[in-house]
């Protein structure tokens, strides 16, 4: 075993030139570059996480906006439906004033009318009757002979008429 | 290595061998020849900064190479959080270094270089390495602790709600299960790097007896070992990777321990 049989001619060459490189490589590679790539690691981390959060507020930002768009929105619906609405009540109601002076106008036309026609019947009525009771008493003088007085004839007409 | 004469000797892979300043390079005695060791230090070195610079371009958006970088500092730092929490950030150069140099050390010296000529060195299956590395990590672990928490770091070895009539018992377990850390770090790696290393060569020494001793043998000897070495070095590199892995999670864990006592 060289490890064992070598010792004492070569353990202060081995341990020289050990301390020598691999002091060369602590002070160089593990003092000088390690913390730089490890810096540059840290940079690049801080800087995705810089820009995540930038991201984030950008949405948070979006979100908002959406939903202040939103209640402006609901807003300017609900005022458009007031004035439909409103439009719709004030029509409704233009509309039932024209329809109920119409009404009047019709009813009053229509009694108008219904008095006239009641006089004129009416007249014709009495006509009728004042035909009838000269017929009454003519029939009754030639038939018997008898003398009928005119409010008598009248009377009787009536009797017969509203029978 | 013998190949020719259809031996191959397993350890001889380990051996360090200068290549040059052999007699030269003597400071105070002590013989720092440039080895073949040192030699698959500096690749892993080179290699390691190479991958690290190719990731430096600190783009916002990275690229292939970049995010190759980035996921490995992002394993380190993980794992350094979920083990240590906010404290172990600071030890995220000290853990990524250990954990690439052992990672790079091993994926390196799997490469089979060997066919060009080149013969790759594992130096973590060397235990004066892995020892050394063990020992700054638990170096850390006592300096950390004690700085942190004077002399009130030794209730580590009092896991709490202990009664009290347990502690005399309990204490020395837990004190010598603690000095057993840097042993057991620096051994693991070194015998999993060395079995792993052995056990290919043992197998491809059979490929080559085999097929010197005939069609028959490197039928029957020969096809199932060369099939049973690529599946153990997929499981090699998988090893590599693991063990540098066990190697950094581990003294992150005994730096939790540092950071926050019990």
């Amino acid at each position: 075993m060289p490890q064992i049989a070598q010792l004492a001619e070569t353990y202060a060459s081995q341990i020289f030139w050990l301390l020598i490189f691999f002091g060369f490589t602590f002070f160089v590679v593990g003092r000088g570059m390690v913390p730089k790539v490890l810096a540059t690691v840290g940079q690049r981390d801080q800087q995705i996480a810089d820009d995540l959060a930038a991201a984030q507020a950008a949405r948070d930002k979006a979100d908002a906006e959406e939903a202040a768009w939103r209640v402006r929105e609901n807003e300017n619906r609900a005022a458009a439906q007031a004035l439909v609405a409103e439009a719709k009540a004030e029509a409704a109601r233009k509309s039932e004033k024209t329809i109920a002076a119409t009404q009047k106008r019709l009813d009053t036309r229509l009694a108008d009318a219904e008095q006239r026609i009641a006089a004129a019947r009416a007249e014709a009525m009495t006509e009728v009757e004042g035909v009838a009771a000269e017929a009454a008493q003519d029939i009754v003088a030639r038939v018997a002979g008898v003398k009928v007085t005119k409010p008598a004839a009248a009377k009787a007409v009536k009797e017969a008429l509203d029978a | 290595m013998a190949a020719e004469e259809g031996k191959v000797d397993p350890m001889h892979q380990f051996t360090v061998e200068p290549l040059f300043g052999t007699q030269g390079w003597e400071i105070a005695g002590y013989n720092l020849a440039f080895t073949n060791s040192a030699m698959w230090m500096l690749v892993t070195v080179i290699a390691l900064t190479v991958f690290m610079v190719g990731g430096m371009k600190r783009e916002l958006v990275p690229g292939r190479w970049q995010m190759a970088v980035e996921s490995f500092t992002g394993f380190i730092d993980n794992m350094l959080e979920a083990n240590v929490g906010k404290e172990g950030r600071k030890y995220v150069p000290y853990i990524f270094s250990l954990f690439m140099f052992i990672l790079f050390g091993n994926l390196l010296g799997l490469l089979p270089l060997g066919v060009l000529g080149i013969h790759p060195f594992t130096f973590t299956s060397h235990f004066t390495i892995t020892g050394v590395l063990a020992i700054i990590s638990f170096s850390i672990v006592l300096i950390v602790g004690f700085w942190k928490h004077g002399l009130h770091f030794f209730s580590l070895f009092v896991p709490h709600g202990t009664p009290l009539p347990m502690v005399p018992i309990i204490a020395p377990i837990e004190f010598i299960s603690f000095m057993v850390r840097p042993f057991s770090l620096a051994l693991r790696l070194f015998v999993a790097m060395m079995a792993g290393h052995v056990l290919l060569k043992v197998l491809s020494s059979f490929v080559i007896g085999g097929i010197n001793a005939g069609a028959g043998f490197a039928a029957l000897v020969s096809v199932p070992s060369f099939a049973l070495m690529i599946g153990i070095s997929a499981l090699e590199i998988l090893v590599a990777g693991i063990q540098a892995y066990v190697f950094a999670l581990l003294t992150s864990l005994y730096i939790n321990d540092a950071e926050h006592l019990h």
